[in-house]
């Protein structure tokens, strides 16, 4: 084991992190401000990549692919809202969980009847090709970097958004009590649909990311709404700040759990076999993680006062 | 006095068992494995019925109960089948009350243990807890390669009851709906203990359980326990039923179907389990032989049943349910 491969490993683990992050600060916000839990979070990173993928081979151009991911899963999800989400802000959540369920099946039957069972391809943008040399001499991708990047852009964005604008006092007023800023004249219902598709569009922005990484297919979403969800139960649901934290967490013990587990058994047992115990092990790394840390404070490390 | 609801039961029942029967008396063996797989899916149902309806425990993780079953059915088998033995020189098995003892208990003593940390959480922590729990154990499933991995593990000969020629579609479906009705059995004997008061109350207002000094905890640890044994059960027969396990038996798809199967035939009735599966793999046939993308179907009919039907099936056959 080298330096490099560490570091490589650890900005993999951060890369990770940060897309994570975009997924859950969606979920968290629209848990917190409206108290809903919403499975097709997943089907929203899915529709931001197809997106991407889609208007990046017709225009040739990456950016526009990404300022398209961006819309198109704020339309969805706004379109969702109007139609489908806020039938169920009132219901409990078993309803909540079933109809969002529901979405799932539409969104990947109806991707799949547009696009075919087969996945689309996104190239990475020239800008961002190529590799920088990491320090121990290992080359590491641009683009990687650069994922990374956006997101704490975006994370320093959310802050500023949430912290210091008109639009954010009222979705910090919102998560601590509905009815009352209802009451003080601030059209709740609008505010429930901009929340809901800037989650939507931050879910896409993250699709369209991965998507130059990975294939763009149907179903690719549901991977990372669990982690995302176990990264909201570990940070606390309802906390942006505790989303982050948890992100960053889930992303970075999962890589590193799947480099080093099968490193540290090989040192007991044959090399053969260190793998095979390893990988399995890794891979309930972070289930672990969650239920130990569940074990110490069962409403995860930031908790919501009021959730 | 029978009430209304009791009548559909009945009929409910009466068709299970004579829609196979008479499908295998005119030689339509098809028919009597789609009953067959009515009958599991609504006993896996019935399991999580107990949490869900009864204790109002939405898991969204039961679906690692039912595939812990099929992968203890399908490993017994195996080893059964290559002569090594299993664990501390046991050998696998091929006999079915064999097997779904130690179903039941592997998945129950498995519920206990997610049982235990989930249960300390609620609402929507609980939801997203259990679903993660299973996760972990279907990346497990996949990433554990002795039994088949991402490949799955072939059953090759399915497993035996004294007495019964298993390999009879319409002898398995007899033996998978029997074990039906003793699930409904034991949740009706459940639902009218003691125990099950609790376990309702508790779901209804959780402060005043702990008032009169039962502590919802313990109770609702063993409803969850039971549910999944239940569940565990079912799993077993699924993979006999097809003779193959797979981790897509543990996936979260899964999860979400068992309980699409308890809305779509009524929250908390006995037989809303059975009215659901019959419904959902009725859809299932009927929209998969109309086009490719039943699925997209589905999910719109699910999203009406949840936004304007709130009963399901049953409460539409058999009005609202006495308690809520």
């Amino acid at each position: 084991m080298t330096l490099a491969l560490a570091l490589e490993q650890l900005l993999n683990g951060l890369q990770l992190g940060v897309m994570l992050f975009l997924m859950a600060a969606g979920l968290t916000l629209i848990f917190g401000v409206m108290g809903l839990i919403n499975l097709a979070h997943g089907s929203l990173y899915m529709v931001g990549a197809f997106a991407c993928a889609a208007v990046a081979s017709a225009t040739g151009s990456f950016w526009i692919g990404l300022i398209a991911s961006f819309a198109c899963a704020a339309a969805a999800g706004a379109i969702v809202e109007l139609l489908v989400i806020r039938r169920l802000y009132d219901r409990d959540h078993l309803d909540q969980v079933l109809a969002t369920f529901a979405l799932i099946l539409i969104f990947s039957e109806g991707t799949r009847w547009l696009f075919g069972s087969f996945p689309l391809y996104l190239d990475i943008p020239r800008l961002l090709q190529g590799a920088v040399a990491l320090p121990g001499g290992a080359q590491y991708p641009v683009y990687r970097l650069a994922i990374i990047a956006a997101g704490a852009l975006v994370a320093l964005g959310l802050y500023l958004l949430i912290g210091k604008t008109r639009l954010g006092m009222r979705i910090r007023a919102g998560e601590s009590d509905r009815e009352m800023i209802g009451a003080l004249g601030v059209d709740i219902r609008t505010l429930y649909t901009v929340v809901f598709a800037l989650g939507a569009a931050l879910a896409g922005f993250a699709g369209a990311m991965v998507g130059a990484l990975q294939s763009v297919q149907v179903g690719m979403g549901e991977p990372v709404l669990i982690l995302a969800f176990v990264v909201i139960v570990i940070g606390g649901i309802g906390s942006i700040k505790g989303a982050l934290l948890g992100a960053l967490l889930v992303g970075v013990v999962d890589t590193m759990g799947r480099f080093l587990l099968p490193q540290v058994l090989a040192l007991f047992v044959p090399p053969s076999q260190a793998g095979l115990i390893g990988g399995a092990a890794a891979s309930m790394l972070i289930y672990v993680m969650m239920a130990l840390i569940l074990a110490v404070k069962p409403r995860g490390l930031f908790a919501a006062a009021h959730a | 006095m029978l009430t209304r609801e009791t009548i559909v039961n009945i009929v409910l029942a009466a068709l299970l068992l004579a829609v196979p029967l008479a499908a295998n008396a005119s030689g339509q063996p098809f028919y009597v494995t789609i009953a067959t797989r009515v009958a599991i899916l609504a006993l896996a149902a019935t399991g999580l019925n107990l949490a869900l309806g009864l204790g109002g425990l939405v898991s969204f993780g039961h679906a690692a109960f039912f595939g812990i079953g099929g992968y203890a059915a399908g490993i017994l088998a195996s080893h059964s089948f290559s002569g090594e033995p299993l664990l501390f020189g046991l050998s696998g098995t091929k006999q079915m009350p064999l097997i779904w003892v130690v179903a039941m208990l592997v998945a129950g003593l498995v519920g206990l243990l997610i049982g235990t940390i989930s249960l300390r959480t609620s609402g929507v922590y609980f939801i997203m807890i259990t679903l993660a729990f299973a996760q972990m154990v279907y990346y497990f499933a996949i990433s554990w390669p002795a039994y088949g991995g991402e490949d799955g593990l072939s059953i090759l000969v399915r497993n035996q009851f004294a007495g019964v020629n298993t390999m009879k579609p319409v002898s398995f479906f007899l033996i998978c709906y029997v074990l039906l009705m003793l699930a409904l059995g034991l949740f009706v004997l459940v639902r009218g203990s003691r125990f099950g008061s609790a376990l309702q109350a508790a779901r209804q207002n959780e402060v005043r359980v702990a008032t009169v000094g039962i502590a919802p905890y313990r109770i609702r640890l063993t409803a969850f326990a039971i549910s999944a044994a239940m569940t565990g059960l079912a799993g077993a027969l699924y993979a006999d039923l097809n003779r193959f396990v797979s981790p897509s038996m543990l996936s979260w798809h899964m999860s979400g179907e068992l309980i699409v199967l308890i809305i779509l035939g009524g929250t908390g009735r006995l037989f809303g389990p059975l009215a659901g599966a019959a419904l959902f793999v009725i859809f299932e046939y009927l929209l998969g032989g109309l086009t490719e993308r039943w699925q997209f179907f589905l999910g719109l009919i699910l999203l009406a049943t949840v936004l304007f039907a709130r009963g399901g099936l049953l409460g539409l056959l058999a009005g609202k349910a006495r308690h809520g």
